[in-house]
């Protein structure tokens, strides 16, 4: 086709384009406009603003949009600064700092961290010698676990990942109860059913861990939803490592939260490593944090090894969300110096001086000590008294769990359902004649009667 | 009868009724008493419906049927919240049509275009004792909420040892042919839920039902994935009473009383089945008990079973393809129960196992042709 000649087809299209533009021009001859105003002056007050709104709506629309005529492929390069009060010594950087913690709460806060630290180091070595069957220690992430959890209100509703039990301690899920679920005896509130440290519990209201990533942060938006429509003044929070925010559910609950207006915290441990995945790998952007903007949502960054600062930017992140029913993203940097489960060796693939200068340069347990000692609130004697009781605790608390017997056979089949349907109780009876023919084979004797 | 039926396998080339023997005067008697037995049950089942409810009832096609069960739902309960994508303008396929305007912007909303977060999202609110009725715009999309449906809200309370659950989850989907819904808008996806302990899947096949069973779903203690089948959104119509009534889940329902074969369906499956047992007993004078299903999981095993025992022979149909369909499940089962009843191999009339297709759509499925077929066939290959 000659380009020059007129296309048919085209002369058709602007022929009708033009009738409907003269159409469109009739239509709103000033005579017209001026009917048009007329009878909205004289219309019911809702018709007048439905008119306006549409009105309103496609000028907002329209005035949404900005033009350039530059090309101009850019990467916005940045390095969000954490936020911190106390540096790696314990010496308060933050000029204006005026501390909304009591030194009975931060002397709390910090024997809870010891806690969780001797706790792990004794049931990791009870997984290394079989006594359970798998285990996650948290070195190097207490300060982000138990500082944001000492922020929170009782009645604020948390959604974990796995590497949380600090925040289960200080909610009153003690250890005694960790070992229970860790043995899967009859006290676990989970009945045995799940791996070690898969902990919940609806008195410390927090919801029960699954294995699953990143699932949490979409129930953590629904939940706050449902607080704020229940008029509550709570927040949600959910919990995760910087590799599950790379699943798709880290996306939609942001997106969810920000558009339905859920009074939630995301709160991200960007510890450096999902197993033996660097960040590099995982995202090239800077962060998590930096995707908050996308989702225009506020958040922090915050030095996950200072205790101050993850408290103080937690309540102020809390404080926001129950005001203005809005989400926050909030994300401690820190290290994790454990290997990533008790399955995992991590000197296969990371280099050890790497481990060793987190150890020895940016530990958040030493940062909160030496806060506290300059502050004259601790010494060595307090510490070694503190850490002997510990020990001796933690050890009673698994050998306790170890005594107790597992939950009853029945719990195999309760719970599926509210009720069990009757091909449950069909597998349950076939089960229990199965057992009663070789019962030998089984091990009945480890399961506590009904 | 046996006898006759192991006669008529040696004399081949005759008419299914001429290899059975029957007369045509008993031909018409048995119609005629087929006839009498169907509209009692017809009668029996609109009149319980009715007791269920409050008597008044108004006609309704299946979508109008699910906005009235919703607008039931949000009325009573402040803790029932509707959403999904276009939800608040009245759905896709209108069934929730002016439930924004009555119960506001909070209560009834659209969510952003993501199946995960939608049931991620209810999850959370059920968690803490919602009841989120969450909508996923068609079956065909509910793979990318698989994650959250299998391993979150159907384990929910069991792997919390009863701390929480997601009990108050219902997700309401459209599947099924349509007649042009090509690969993404036809799949019946109900067989990769039935394989997931602790989720409940639910299938009405008319108005009166789809209300009950949702309004039933809605209150249900567990989580419940609640298939409407789209191709009954506005062809199916019927009085439905007007009030708050309820159908139990897990009973299966024996919609039309037979005496040769036993035929099990669900959703819109069940007109196609009505069509092919018309067709059986006009031409053969073979009586078929109807069995809807209603409740996938857990499904109504007795019912099924009593009437096998009675029928002596099984046709399962659905849409879906029969390769791990749920028909698999059923035949397995009934031939593990009733083996001494069977008379014939269980049949089973599905989806090809073939993605669903578009041109060949009337080719692929199901049609009451297939099923007339099966149906002849089994009482042909009775032992």
């Amino acid at each position: 086709v000659d380009a020059q000649t007129p296309c048919p087809v085209m002369n058709v299209v602007s022929r009708r384009l033009r009738a409907r533009l003269v159409a469109c021009r009739r239509a709103f001859s000033s005579e017209t406009l001026m009917k048009l105003k007329q009878s909205q002056a004289d219309s019911p007050v809702n018709e007048t603003k439905a008119a306006e709104t549409e009105e309103d709506s496609a000028s907002k629309l329209r005035k949404s949009r900005v033009y350039t005529t530059e090309l101009d492929m850019k990467l916005e390069k940045t390095n969000i600064p954490c936020f911190r009060i106390i540096d790696e010594e314990g010496q308060v950087v933050k000029s204006d700092y005026k501390p909304s913690l009591s030194v009975e709460k931060m002397i709390k806060i910090y024997e809870t961290m010891s806690k969780l630290t001797v706790m792990d180091k004794i049931f990791y070595d009870a997984q290394r010698q079989g006594r359970i069957s798998f285990f996650m220690q948290h070195m190097g992430e207490q300060a982000a676990l138990i500082g944001s959890a000492a922020a929170l209100d009782q009645e604020d509703v948390v959604y974990t990942q796995y590497r949380e039990a600090g925040v289960y301690m200080w909610r009153g899920f003690d250890i005694q109860q960790m070992s229970h679920q860790c043995y899967g005896n009859v006290h676990d509130y989970g009945k045995g059913r799940q791996m070690p440290i898969h902990y919940g519990s609806r008195a410390s209201n927090v919801h029960t861990v699954s294995s699953p990533l990143a699932t949490q942060i979409p129930h953590a938006a629904g939940a706050a939803y449902a607080l704020k429509l229940e008029g509550k003044p709570n927040v949600g929070i959910a919990y995760f490592g910087d590799g599950a925010a790379s699943e798709g559910d880290f996306h939609a609950a942001l997106n969810f939260a920000a558009t339905l207006e859920c009074p939630v915290i995301f709160f991200c441990r960007n510890n450096g490593w999902a197993i033996s995945t660097p960040v590099h790998e995982q995202f090239r952007g800077d962060g998590i944090l930096s995707r908050a903007k996308g989702y225009g949502m506020y958040g922090y960054r915050v030095d996950g090894n200072d205790m101050l600062a993850v408290y103080e930017a937690t309540k102020e992140a809390r404080e926001y969300a129950v005001e203005q029913k809005k989400p926050v993203l909030l994300e401690a940097m820190s290290y994790r110096r454990s290997h990533h489960s008790s399955s995992d060796d991590s000197s296969t693939y990371r280099p050890k001086d790497e481990l060793e200068w987190w150890q020895n340069n940016n530990n958040p347990i030493d940062r909160v000590r030496m806060h506290l000692e300059a502050r004259g609130a601790w010494d060595s004697d307090k510490e070694a008294a503190m850490r002997q009781s510990m020990k001796k605790q933690v050890v009673a608390c698994l050998n306790e769990a170890e005594r107790a017997p597992k939950p009853p056979i029945v719990d195999l089949f309760t719970d599926v359902y509210k009720e069990m349907p009757p091909r449950l109780k069909e597998q349950k009876a076939a089960l229990e004649e199965h057992l009663a023919k070789y019962p030998e084979a089984y091990n009945l004797g480890k399961y506590a009667k009904e | 009868r046996d006898e006759e039926h192991c006669s008529s396998q040696r004399r081949k080339g005759a008419t299914p009724m001429q290899r059975r023997g029957l007369s045509a005067v008993l031909r018409t008697r048995r119609l005629a008493r087929h006839v009498r037995a169907c509209s009692e049950m017809r009668r029996k089942t609109e009149a319980d419906v009715i007791a269920a409810g409050q008597g008044e009832t108004r006609s309704m096609n299946l979508f109008t049927a699910i906005n009235d069960a919703l607008d039931i739902a949000l009325g009573k309960d402040d803790e029932v919240y509707v959403f999904g994508e276009d939800v608040k303008f009245g759905g896709v396929f209108r069934c929730c049509i002016g439930l924004n305007e009555k119960y506001g912007d909070d209560r009834v909303f659209n969510t952003p275009l993501c199946e995960q977060g939608i049931i991620g999202f209810a999850i959370g609110a059920a968690a803490i004792g919602a009841k989120p009725v969450a909508e996923i715009q068609f079956a065909d999309y509910i793979h990318p909420a698989f994650d959250q449906i299998v391993n979150e809200a159907a384990k929910y309370r069991y792997r919390s040892g009863n701390e929480f659950n997601a009990g108050g989850v219902t997700i309401r989907t459209p599947y099924g042919a349509v007649g042009h819904g090509g690969h993404y808008h036809s799949q019946s996806p109900e067989a990769f839920f039935t394989h997931a302990a602790g989720l409940k899947v639910v299938v009405p096949r008319s108005p009166a039902q789809a209300k009950g069973l949702l309004l039933s779903s809605i209150f249900e203690p567990d989580p419940v994935l609640f298939m409407e089948p789209k191709w009954l959104y506005r062809t199916s119509v019927e009085e439905v009473p007007v009030g708050d009534y309820r159908i139990p889940l897990g009973e299966a329902e024996v919609i039309r009383a037979g005496s040769d074969v036993t035929i099990v369906g669900w959703g819109a499956q069940l007109q196609i089945l009505a069509k092919a047992a018309d067709m059986a007993m006009e031409k053969d004078g073979i009586s078929c008990e109807i069995i809807d299903l209603r409740t996938l999981t857990p499904w109504d095993e007795d019912t099924v079973c009593r009437s096998v025992e009675k029928t002596g022979r099984l046709v399962i149909s659905h849409e879906a393809p029969q390769h791990g369909g749920f028909g698999a499940e059923i035949s397995s089962t009934v031939q593990e129960k009733c083996f001494y009843h069977l008379q014939a191999p269980i049949q089973r009339i599905c989806g090809l196992d073939t993605p669903f297709p578009l041109i060949y759509e009337k080719l692929y499925m199901p049609d009451h042709l297939k099923n007339y077929e099966a149906i002849v066939q089994s009482v042909k290959d009775s032992c």
